[in-house]
């Protein structure tokens, strides 16, 4: 903010541009259920506006998940080859890559509450008349709608990973995404809430999103793994979105059953194979859980 | 004190009722009580610290009272939360702009959020950018703007849902003397134009002058309150001004021959007489020394700042900032330091 002086304000004082009439009146209706919806619609629709406006935020969130798919998957092919049983690592890794890239693009688009705060615009949408829970629901929908044009860049890069596209495929995975991508920013606004200052939002989610991504699973397979790895992974929300995908990924390619067996083999509590739609609740239930959570937190903030 | 000011046939705008604010141990607004009419413009004076932020938080709901009640617009502040949110307009001290949005972006959003109806939204948001003088300007992000910018657009925004109360919270705070008086321009042509009330703060005592009536705001309470005019002339003393040949023999024939204890200020005989005007008169008569200049002027808002807090507002701001030091000190070094 530059305190430069204001020539606008010397041009306009007094000027007579403006007639002298009354301004014409508006009136603001009643809060009503329309009101709500509508409030949920705007912050929705800000944080496309500002997404569109953050042409280097679309690129940069695409550089870590090209990185680990192409440089990460071609590197350690070689290492990898006598395990994959002839998939690609990079055909393998593809569906935990989807999941990341929707996570860390959810991750910022909560961290626009924080945004918000310290540049003053949540004061803005606090003192309006409406529900603190619409602002809330609001900008989860709209984090999970960027993170879903994230989340298409990648689905679009399928060909080159030898995934086919199929429309079934594509439908799945897009489903996958937004329910992945409206629990994560759920619980990036229910934490950005209670943060301050951006700095400490980006250390935080350093702490939290980095270990969650490497015990998902999004790089390895979950089946064998050393006992108290199986206990974090299991415990770690994201596998429950990262299996569901491979299960959808791996259904359209053609491939032998030992490789099947060693890189699909899916999630189990206790032996028992857990069906990919309870996966699916389970990230929805987190989701709504935290959403609550993060209303509840945002309608005490004084 | 304000009972006197309330015109019977004009609905109060704002009423509080003993209205406390305290934040853990400390009791940041102690019991005030007033009343503005519709249509006025009433200023919230003090130095910073003094509770005039607090109190608008409370009456714009972003606060909940301690004890204590007030209305706004009609509506009770605690109860009817979002009547009064629909019917106040708000300039907040810190920018609360979106600045990836254009000026009009921002405008549009908060007519939206307000539920304006569409179809005179577009004609609002240009009546209140042209007041503002920033029609112009209305595709340019608003993180290319100035401060004074900022805040002129802030204005603008407050007063797209035709809001019956605006609150300005130290509007000109930080702004360049051209640009302070340019928002002032805004505020009378408004006031011309809309039947608004304007409920603001302010710590510059010039720019009270403007308003109907101001608080005078310290430690939590109101101190005073009444046009500034009429506070002014409670002091009661107008400041007395003279040039003479001999300073000396001056201060002792007034305090001879009036029994006034006069001072030099700044190379000049100087002091204090109920009625100034009519006092020089008598001056030249019988003072006996010869007078070469004389002024006469009356008390400022400062002075009465100052008859009622025995500080002036600069010194109280800085025991402010000096507690608020010594405190941090403290803080820093676990309370070790005296």
């Amino acid at each position: 903010m530059s305190t430069i002086a204001d020539p606008q304000a010397l041009t306009t004082t007094g000027s007579p541009t403006a007639p002298k009439s009354p301004l014409v009146r508006v009136h603001v209706p009643q809060r009503s259920v329309w009101s709500e919806l509508r409030a949920i619609k705007i912050v929705w629709r800000r944080e496309l506006i500002r997404f569109r406006a953050d042409k280097l935020r679309i690129v940069t969130a695409l550089v870590q998940p090209l990185l680990f798919l192409f440089v990460l998957g071609a590197g350690l092919q070689s290492l990898a080859r006598a395990g994959t049983h002839g998939v690609a690592l990079k055909t393998f890794i593809y569906p935990g890559i989807l999941c990341i890239s929707v996570m860390f693009t959810a991750m910022f688009s909560a961290a626009s509450i924080v945004w918000d705060r310290e540049f003053g615009f949540l004061r803005e949408m606090m003192v309006a008349p409406v529900r603190r829970s619409s602002i809330v629901i609001g900008k989860c929908l709209g984090g999970a709608t960027v993170a879903c044009f994230q989340g298409l860049v990648i689905i679009a890069l399928a060909g080159l990973v030898k995934v086919p596209y199929t429309p079934l495929l594509i439908l799945g995975i897009f489903a996958l995404q937004l329910l992945l991508a409206f629990a994560i920013t759920a619980f990036g606004v229910m934490i950005a809430v209670r943060i301050k200052q951006m700095q400490s939002f980006m250390g935080v989610m350093q702490m939290i999103v980095m270990p969650m991504f490497f015990i998902s699973g999004a790089l390895f397979p979950v089946a064998g793994l050393p006992a108290w790895l199986t206990v974090l992974n299991r415990l770690d929300p994201l596998t429950y979105a990262v299996d569901p995908m491979r299960r959808l990924v791996f259904a359209s390619l053609t491939i032998s059953p030992a490789a099947r067996h060693a890189l699909d083999s899916g999630v189990t509590w206790w032996g028992w194979r857990v069906p990919g739609l309870l996966e699916a609740g389970v990230i929805l239930a987190l989701g709504l859980v935290m959403l609550s959570i993060a209303i509840w937190e945002f309608s005490a903030i004084e | 004190m304000s009972a006197s000011h309330t015109n019977g046939n004009v609905a109060a705008a704002i009423t509080v009722n003993d209205l406390v604010k305290t934040y853990g141990e400390v009791e940041a607004v102690r019991g005030v009580n007033f009343e503005v009419a519709t249509g006025e413009v009433f200023g919230f004076l003090g130095p910073n610290g003094a509770g005039k932020t607090t109190t608008i938080n409370m009456l714009c709901t972003l606060a909940k009272p301690s004890s204590g009640s007030a209305t706004v617009a009609g509506h009770d502040v605690v109860r009817e939360r979002d009547d009064v949110r629909r019917n106040i307009g708000l300039v907040f001290q810190d920018p609360t702009l979106d600045g990836y949005l254009t000026a009009q972006q921002n405008l549009k959003l908060h007519a939206e959020l307000y539920g304006v109806q569409s179809s005179l939204v577009a004609r609002r948001m240009q009546e209140v950018m042209e007041m503002v003088g920033l029609w112009e300007r209305k595709d340019s992000p608003v993180a290319t703007f100035s401060g004074g910018m900022r805040r002129r657009l802030e204005i603008a925004r407050g007063l797209m849902h035709s809001p019956r109360v605006l609150f300005l919270d130290e509007p000109t705070i930080g702004l360049d003397p051209q640009t302070r008086r340019s928002i002032w321009t805004y505020i009378g042509e408004l006031k011309e134009r809309e039947e608004i009330t304007i409920f603001m703060t302010t710590h510059y005592m010039d720019e009270a002058e403007w308003c109907d009536r101001i608080a005078i705001m310290d430690h939590g309470q109101i101190v005073a309150l009444d046009a500034p005019e009429t506070l002014k002339a409670q002091i009661g003393r107008d400041r007395v001004t003279i040039h003479t040949d001999d300073d000396q023999a001056t201060i002792a024939a007034l305090r001879e021959k009036f029994e006034i204890e006069a001072v030099i200020a700044e190379g000049a005989v100087t002091f204090g007489v109920p009625g100034g005007e009519q006092f020089v008169p008598r001056l030249f008569a019988e003072l006996g020394v010869p007078i070469r200049g004389v002024s006469v002027s009356r008390p400022t808002l400062d002075d009465v700042f100052m008859s009622y807090t025995g500080s002036t507002i600069r010194d109280a701001e800085e025991d402010q900032s000096k507690l608020k030091n010594r405190v941090m000190a403290q803080m820093m070094t676990g309370g070790r330091q005296r």
